[in-house]
Parts: structure tokens; sequence; C-alpha cells
């Protein structure tokens, strides 16, 4: 069954990135990359990460998705719809991802050894263990080890929502 | 079917950075230029989460919250940039813009 899931929302993921990067439409593109978000989301229900299954949803699909599709209905985009969709980089797009792809297959396929020695985990480790509640898990850690992380990032946070809103004022 | 591992997890993200990667270096509209980069950073969260699953260890977890405060303000931030850029120059494509050409 997990086999199955696996597979199910891998489809999911990578039908939607690739209908993501070749829709000529930004609303087609916009609603693939959600059912794409919505493959991950599913992916992290089954590597046992509750709280970020729901942060994906809540935050992903109901917050960046709504910023993109309202920035899509405020600049026009039927002009640049009618135009070509891809500069004429292919060549280099492909040797780009394709010594990208290589160079992290090859370590995937030597590298299994060096997985599978990691795979017997001690259950007490300094980060704590997932299994008594997952919500519960990343609290502990989040509020105790990683404070200042997270008082920091809503430092980045407040500048990016003011630097939003002076980039989109209209008179600077 | 064999079960899935950590590998199987590994070669998804891969295959998920690879189309973001191409998604980035070949379109034109900026709009689904700033959606690739979203594929690129969920890449990065699935394997965050596939290791952090298989280590028993949620620290990978934490790491994927801040990705993904990361890519909010990278949003927020790249289309307010892109409302600017609409409003002074009345193009989203990406090659247009060529202000610092030159």
């Amino acid at each position: 069954m997990e086999t199955f899931s696996f597979y199910a929302f891998a489809v999911l993921v990578l039908g939607g990135a690739i209908l993501t990067v070749t829709r000529r439409s930004a609303v087609h593109s916009a609603i693939s990359l959600i059912v794409s978000l919505l493959g991950v989301a599913g992916l992290y229900l089954l590597q046992k990460a509750e709280f970020l299954f729901a942060v994906q949803i809540v935050l992903y699909i109901g917050g960046i998705m709504v910023l993109f599709l309202f920035v899509i209905m405020l600049v026009n985009l039927d002009e640049a719809a009618k135009e070509r969709q891809f500069n004429g980089q292919w060549a280099i797009a492909l040797v780009c991802s394709a010594i990208v792809g290589l160079q992290a297959a090859w370590f995937m396929t030597k590298g299994t050894g060096a997985l599978k020695l990691a795979q017997a985990p001690v259950a007490a480790q300094s980060g704590g263990s997932v299994s008594p509640g997952n919500v519960e898990a990343i609290a502990d850690v989040l509020f105790s080890e990683y404070l200042l992380p997270f008082e920091v990032a809503s430092i980045l946070l407040l500048v990016a929502v003011v630097g939003s809103v002076i980039m989109a004022k209209k008179r600077i | 079917m064999q079960p899935v591992t950590t590998v199987h997890y590994l070669a998804l993200s891969l295959a998920l950075l690879l189309i973001g990667t191409v998604g980035v270096l070949t379109r034109r509209n900026i709009v689904i230029i700033l959606m690739s980069i979203e594929l690129i950073l969920n890449a990065v969260n699935i394997n965050l989460i596939a290791f952090s699953n298989q280590l028993q260890n949620v620290n990978g977890q934490i790491f994927a919250i801040f990705v993904i405060t990361d890519a909010v303000a990278e949003a927020a931030v790249g289309l307010g940039i892109l409302i600017a850029l609409f409003r002074n120059k009345e193009t989203v494509l990406a090659d247009e813009v060529n202000l610092l050409k030159w």
C-alpha cells in the first residue's frame, strides 16, 4: 500500500511539475503547480511528517499559490501568452541538468552503502525522536535548539513584507 | 514491487530539481520562472524529509520549515518586483528586460 501511494504521489508530483514548466498559459501552470505541491504534501504524510503536511497545504497551496494567482490577475499576461514561450537555451539547460543529474545519480548508486549504514538509528538522538507525536517533537526542538533561527526567520518575513509593499507601491 | 526506500525519494527529488532547473533556464515568462523556483525548493524539502524519516531525527523537518519560510519570502518579494517591473516596462518576459545591458 505504501509503495502504491508513493508511486501515485510521484506521478502527481512529476506530472504536475512537467505541466508547470511547459504550459503556455500562466494560470494553467499555476494549477499544475498546485497538483504538484499536493503530491509533495502526500509524500510528507508518507514520511510521517504530519505537521509539514499541514503547513504545505495551508501555506503553499493556500498562501503562495493564491499570491501567484493574484499577481497573474494583476499583471496582464495575454500579450506574453501570444509570444514564444521558451528562450533558445535548450542546449545549455539540457547540458546543465545532465551534469547535475549524472552527478547525483552516480552518488545515489555508489552511495547506497552509506545510506544503509545510517539506517539503524539510536532512539534518543540529540534531535529527539520523531515518535511521540510529530507536532510535539517539532515544537520541542524548534523552540529550544532552534529558537534564534526561528526569531531571525520572523525578521526575514517582516523585511519581505515591507519590501514587497514598497515594490508594489505606485510611487516609491 | 520492492519496498520504497530513501533512495526512491532521493531519485524523485532529483527529477523534480532537474525539471525546475530546466524551467528556470528555458522559460521566458517571469511568473513561471518563479514557479519553477518553488519546484526546486520543494525538491530540497523532499530530500530533507526523507532523511529525517530515515534517521528518525526531527532536525530535517525543522530545516524544511525554514526552507518553506524562505520560499514564502522569496515569492512575496519576487512578485512585488514583478509588479514594479510590469508597471515600468509593460512586459513580463525575462529577455525583454534589458535595462542593465551594455
